[in-house]
């Protein structure tokens, strides 16, 4: 089959590799119908993120058909169309039966790595380096399910490929987010980053109740979508952004605050500079605008939710501010299966229509293209999505 | 901390596509033996002599070798002389793996299982389930005096028999078992079972000793069980809970992958 592979940093390349084998009794195979490009895979193509092998097969939103089972699924047959999260989770464990699934205790095979950098190992995920389990991912032909008794969502045949394609991550990590903000009637929420999951973060907040969403992203095209859902929208190379965000509210700040940007943050000034050198020797590994700029501008007991990726070390955060305002802090890779349900029901009932993201679509095997169009053109490219 | 920040580091050091930041993706997986302070000297003396080695501008061949071998020991925790010679110096494993003269190796680890104790008892009790998640055991035969052979095989394919009997046996509790006098190895083992309220699973307390006794095979038993036994052990109650809590083994063996 065709696969879309992690050559190096800024380098992937669709190659001829094996078709995927059942290798567990609770695996199944997908022909892959749909699939697409995250910011998290960015990350990956930048080389952010540690533990990557030439070779390895990228992607983890994905949907498809079932075309094999291994001898304990009863609940997927051939010919299933079917979502699959990007978090591999075994459904019995303590934090599987708490849902929180991307906690799981069981699916990453090489939870001992995980274990020496971050004292506890998360889920597995598909196509995410091999300190998240080496699993092959989704930007194939086909790929293999593990546990897919417990991930894979069936979905009706009136709603199509796009409609459903980004349950497999986007809508519930920006979803969660929003849900993480405990909105209630009449608050306003700053979500910083207007990519796919601010997109989505925004439109949740809306949906929960949120009164006004203030959002900043550095790129006009980007801001043009957040404005489309009804979010008002700044540059922060252009506004002061704490300012703004301190004007808006007169005074109070926002309720909650998104980081839907993550590691990779950009930034101006003296800070930023620093932080850029600072990782460069090594002394930090992520750079945090956005977390300190969202803990600074959150009003007293407000929530400071993050879906943007970190991955290591931090400088000159703002811990006394958050402390002294009573903030709460929430974050981590979303318990997607949690949410495969109830969003599914937002999509049919028609509170949304979640292809509204998508800017681009292109064949498979012209990836190495829209990866390098999706990171340096995002004025004008948000979703990407891909067809084997 | 140690992975990520190391191998980053290494490769702005040595440089993204270089052949020691190359190197260092296919290492993660050696023991950890090197504190994390030494590993922090390793990764910037070793950087600083890596690159005046292969820039030549500096010592040149020697120190990119030594160089070399230090970021390897920053990369991996793991450092080649101090296994060689049976050493640990790394902070959590000091106490443990720290093979007393003569009394053979001693590990412990605990690991909690969502099921109650009964479950998770039963599955430990019958010996011959072993083999499925201790790695280094081949072979478990019981007997109806409660007796079993054991069988095991090293790395290098070098297999030891004995046999052993249970020394304790309540349910639910504990079982504890030894080797019989004579045998190649000396061997006890102990498990503990804690049933933990409000169904929040169950305890298990894993304590393993062998005894190399010395003789013909002393030598080969004690590279055998003593190479990196902590993290052999964590491994070992890492696919025991998930037999029991999953049903299976997590694995990606023999997945597909583009060209490596
Ligand atoms: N928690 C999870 O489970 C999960 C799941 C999916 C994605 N993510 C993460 O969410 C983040 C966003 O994903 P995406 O697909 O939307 O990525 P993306 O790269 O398309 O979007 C990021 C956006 O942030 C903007 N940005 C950069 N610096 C900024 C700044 N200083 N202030 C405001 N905006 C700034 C960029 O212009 C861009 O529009 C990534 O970190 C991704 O890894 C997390
Ligand atoms: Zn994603
Ligand atoms: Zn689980």
């Amino acid at each position: 089959m065709k696969a879309v592979c992690w050559r190096g940093k800024k380098d992937v390349a669709v190659e001829t590799v094996p078709d995927p084998k059942v290798i567990n009794g609770r695996d199944a195979i997908i022909k892959i119908t749909s699939t697409a490009i995250c910011g998290s895979d960015l990350h990956l193509y930048d080389g952010y993120v540690p533990t990557m092998k030439a070779g390895d097969i990228l992607g983890h939103e994905f949907m498809g058909e079932v075309v094999e089972t291994g001898k304990n699924i009863t609940n997927l047959k051939v010919g299933d169309r079917v979502v699959i999260p990007f978090t591999i989770a075994c459904g019995g464990c303590f934090f599987c039966k708490k849902t929180l699934y991307s906690a799981c205790d069981n699916s990453n095979p090489n939870a001992g790595m995980a274990e020496k950098v971050y004292g506890a190992s998360g889920a597995g995920l598909f196509g995410f380096s091999h300190m998240m389990g080496g699993y092959a991912g989704g930007q194939a032909e086909f790929v293999r399910v593990p546990f897919a008794d417990v991930g894979p969502l069936k979905v009706p045949s009136h709603l199509t490929d796009e409609q459903v394609l980004f349950l497999s991550d986007i809508f519930p990590t920006g979803y969660m987010a929003a849900e993480n903000c405990a909105i209630e009637r009449g608050d306003t929420v700053a979500v910083w980053g207007c990519g796919p999951v601010g997109l989505f973060a925004i439109k949740s907040c809306f949906l929960l109740g949120a009164e006004r969403v203030l959002a900043i992203d550095p790129i006009a095209g980007r801001r043009a979508r957040a404005e489309l859902l009804g979010a008002k929208a700044i540059n922060p190379n252009e506004v002061d952004v704490l300012k703004w965000l301190a004007d808006a509210t007169a005074g109070r700040g926002p309720d909650a605050c998104i980081d839907a940007v993550g590691l990779e943050s950009h930034g101006t000034g003296f800070v930023p500079f620093v932080d850029k050198l600072k990782t460069s020797v090594m002394l930090a590994t992520d750079r945090p605008n956005v977390l300190r700029q969202a803990i600074m501008a959150c009003r007293k007991g407000g929530t400071v939710s993050v879906p943007g990726v970190y991955a290591g070390m931090l400088d000159k955060m703002p811990l006394g501010a958050a402390f002294s305002k009573g903030l709460t802090i929430k974050m981590g890779q979303t318990h997607v299966q949690r949410y495969l349900k109830p969003l599914l029901g937002r999509i049919e009932r028609g509170e949304i229509d979640p292809s509204f993201v998508i800017t681009h679509r292109f064949k498979l095997t012209d990836a190495p293209a829209a990866y390098d169009h999706f990171l340096n053109q995002q004025d004008e490219f948000g979703k990407v999505v891909l067809k084997p | 901390m140690p992975t990520t920040l190391l191998t980053t580091a290494i490769k702005s050091v040595a440089g993204q596509d270089s052949k020691v930041a190359r190197a260092t993706e296919h290492l993660p997986t050696t023991p950890t033996n090197v504190s994390s302070a030494e590993r922090w000297v390793s990764l910037v003396a070793g950087g600083y002599l890596t690159t005046c080695g292969l820039t030549a501008k500096g010592p040149g061949l020697l120190s990119m070798l030594s160089g070399g071998y230090l970021l390897y020991r920053a990369a991996t925790g793991n450092c080649p002389a101090y296994q060689a010679l049976g050493v640990s110096m790394s902070d959590s494993t000091a106490p443990k793996t720290a093979i007393a003269a003569g009394h053979g190796t001693r590990v412990q680890h605990a690991v909690t299982v969502l099921k109650p104790a009964v479950e998770v008892y039963r599955y430990w009790r019958d010996f011959e389930n072993l083999p499925r998640f201790m790695a280094h055991l081949v072979d478990v035969d019981t007997t109806a005096d409660g007796k079993s052979h054991w069988k095991a095989e090293g790395p290098l394919g070098l297999k030891v028999e004995w046999d052993a009997e249970l020394v304790s046996d309540i349910p639910n509790r504990v079982i504890s078992w030894r080797s019989l006098p004579g045998d190649d190895v000396d061997t006890t083992g102990s498990v503990r079972f804690e049933e933990l309220p409000q169904g929040r699973g169950t305890e298990v307390r894993v304590e393993l000793k062998y005894d190399p006794p010395g003789g013909k095979l002393g030598t080969a038993v004690a590279s055998l069980f003593g190479k990196s036994p902590d993290q052999q052990i964590q491994e070992d109650l890492r696919r025991f809970k998930q037999i029991l809590e999953a049903g299976e083994i997590p694995s990606t063996k023999g997945q597909s992958a583009g060209q490596r």
